[in-house]
């Protein structure tokens, strides 16, 4: 017998809004119907209203875990544009606050997938260490979780190379313990029993459904924006961090790995970073389209920017990375068991108000 | 503090911001729980209705149920400038402004994202709010433990 389920938008699991239907016989889940749009503000429209250095602040607002690299996807959109060379020191003080971002926005998820699967004390102990992170940045830019630091042309606040390396140095010794937080993950028994096999997604079926992200890297598929070398990344020695098996586990596994991944690119940034101005003075108006494709903690994101050479843009349209990984996650859900949910729903690490802006 | 408030958390349509800071003040650096309040996600047992972000056409009647399955006496706290104003978002097509176009709101914390400080303030000034409003519900002043 077939009964739905309905699962959010107000449920213990979910921080934020999405709602499915979820359609079960007996404990199986056959089908999952989703329905978004409850924290649908229209923000994409806007950008007739503010001024395009101003809607900065606005795409940074897009979303406030991944909020710095939203701003600085606009930054970058609008540069290219508008033909601006932003100074080099500049590109490697954006790259050093993404990486942040990542890491916070990674140890954030380790904690909600604990939490997910019922292991409070090791969702207690990720935000511990996030907190740490939280710190450099707020000592850096001023914000907690929304920065303010990117602006078109460059960024707003310098870090000393003295305290950058500092910075890394710190990170260093975090990273100690990022790796008794990954191994609770990776070789607990209960929880290797929550996340493996859970949820497979195999490559070709990632590819097709269009994820991104860790999502796809779990299945096997080395797909990075970084590659794209957008920002000081072409400078910076590294690789995707990748995994076959397209499970829970997988998709954990690659975040952890990722969280390391930062760690170095920052501790590169603060050898590398060259001296110089933070930013360029910004002269003209933005006319003709752009795509601007980056990495997000969560997988690409693409801003489409189009404008026509007044003050306000024309058109812009943002497609996330949770919007993209939506499709693969019916897919997974399909045939689960219903306790499984909540964790097949964190492990796409789902950002709902990037989702509907 | 007397009592242990517990807490039911909804996200209007923030940005997230302020969503992780209420949890950033649940967690080891900030801590609440050592006064008894917890993030329940059951408004049945709730004291404090803790909304982030705007009101929009399709949450509205999310809201209103939540509110309506509470308890008396609770009390409603507006964290972030969004859920005060409609902060940045306030000229969005789909942003009707802060949740109190829709239920009584008691208590606004501002801050863009609001610091888990002044969310933990929040809490405080609201558990004096709820003391106030059991009291004049039953008219007996608090029995001691």
């Amino acid at each position: 017998m077939r009964t739905i389920i309905p699962f959010g938008p107000q449920h213990p699991v979910l921080p934020e809004p999405i709602h499915l239907d979820l359609v079960v016989e007996d404990e199986t889940v056959v089908d999952v119907i989703p329905s978004i749009g409850f924290i649908h503000r229209g923000l994409e429209k806007l950008v007739e209203k503010k001024d395009f250095q101003e809607f900065v602040y606005v795409a940074e607002r897009i979303c406030g875990i991944c909020s710095f690299i939203h701003g600085m996807t606009y930054c970058h959109g609008v540069e290219q544009l508008m033909k601006i060379e932003v100074p080099p020191r500049a590109h490697y003080l954006r790259t050093v606050w993404s990486e942040l971002s990542r890491i916070h926005s990674h140890l954030l998820w380790l904690g909600l997938i604990a939490d997910a699967f019922g292991f409070e004390s090791l969702f207690m102990h990720s935000w511990r260490l996030r907190e740490k992170v939280l710190d450099i940045i707020e000592a850096t830019t001023g914000g907690r979780v929304i920065f303010g630091s990117c602006k078109i042309g460059g960024v707003r606040r310098d870090i000393e190379n003295g305290t950058l390396r500092e910075i890394a140095a710190k990170l260093r010794d975090y990273a100690v313990e990022y790796k008794d937080l990954g191994n609770v993950f990776l070789n607990d028994l209960t929880v290797k029993r929550r996340l493996c096999g859970v949820g497979v997604l195999s490559g070709p079926d990632a590819l097709g459904l269009g994820s991104v992200g860790p999502m796809l890297r779990a299945s096997g598929v080395a797909q990075d924006m970084r590659l794209l070398k957008y920002a000081a990344y072409g400078g910076i020695d590294f690789a995707p961090v990748t995994a076959e098996e397209g499970d829970s586990y997988a998709r954990c596994a690659v975040r952890i790995g990722e969280i390391f991944q930062s760690v170095e690119i920052i501790r590169q940034c603060s050898e590398k970073i060259p001296g110089g101005a933070i930013e360029i003075k910004v002269t003209g108006l933005p006319e003709g389209e752009f795509y601007a494709r980056t990495e997000q903690p969560r997988g690409e994101v693409i801003y489409y920017i189009k404008a026509n050479g007044t003050k306000n843009l024309e058109r812009l349209r943002v497609r996330t990375p949770t919007f993209a990984n939506i499709p693969p996650m019916l897919k997974i859900m399909t045939g689960c068991q219903l306790a499984d949910v909540p964790v097949l729903v964190l492990t796409i690490d789902p950002c709902i108000s990037c989702t509907e802006r | 503090m007397q009592k242990s408030p517990w807490i039911i958390h909804y996200d209007g349509s923030s940005c997230n911001g302020c969503d992780i800071e209420v949890l950033a003040a649940l967690t080891p650096m900030y801590d609440v729980e050592r006064f008894g309040v917890i993030n329940t996600g059951n408004p049945k047992h709730a004291d404090i209705f803790l909304i982030t972000g705007s009101v929009n056409e399709q949450n509205k009647a999310v809201i209103k149920n939540i509110y309506d399955q509470m308890p008396n006496p609770k009390v409603v706290m507006a964290v972030g400038i969004c859920a005060c104003t409609g902060g940045i978002f306030r000229e969005c097509y789909n942003v009707l402004g802060g949740p109190d176009k829709v239920i009584p709101v008691d208590l606004y914390v501002p801050g863009c994202a609001a610091r888990p400080e002044s969310i933990i303030d929040g809490v405080v000034k609201a558990l004096e709010l709820w003391e106030g409003k059991r009291r004049k519900r039953t008219g007996r002043e608090s029995i001691q433990t």
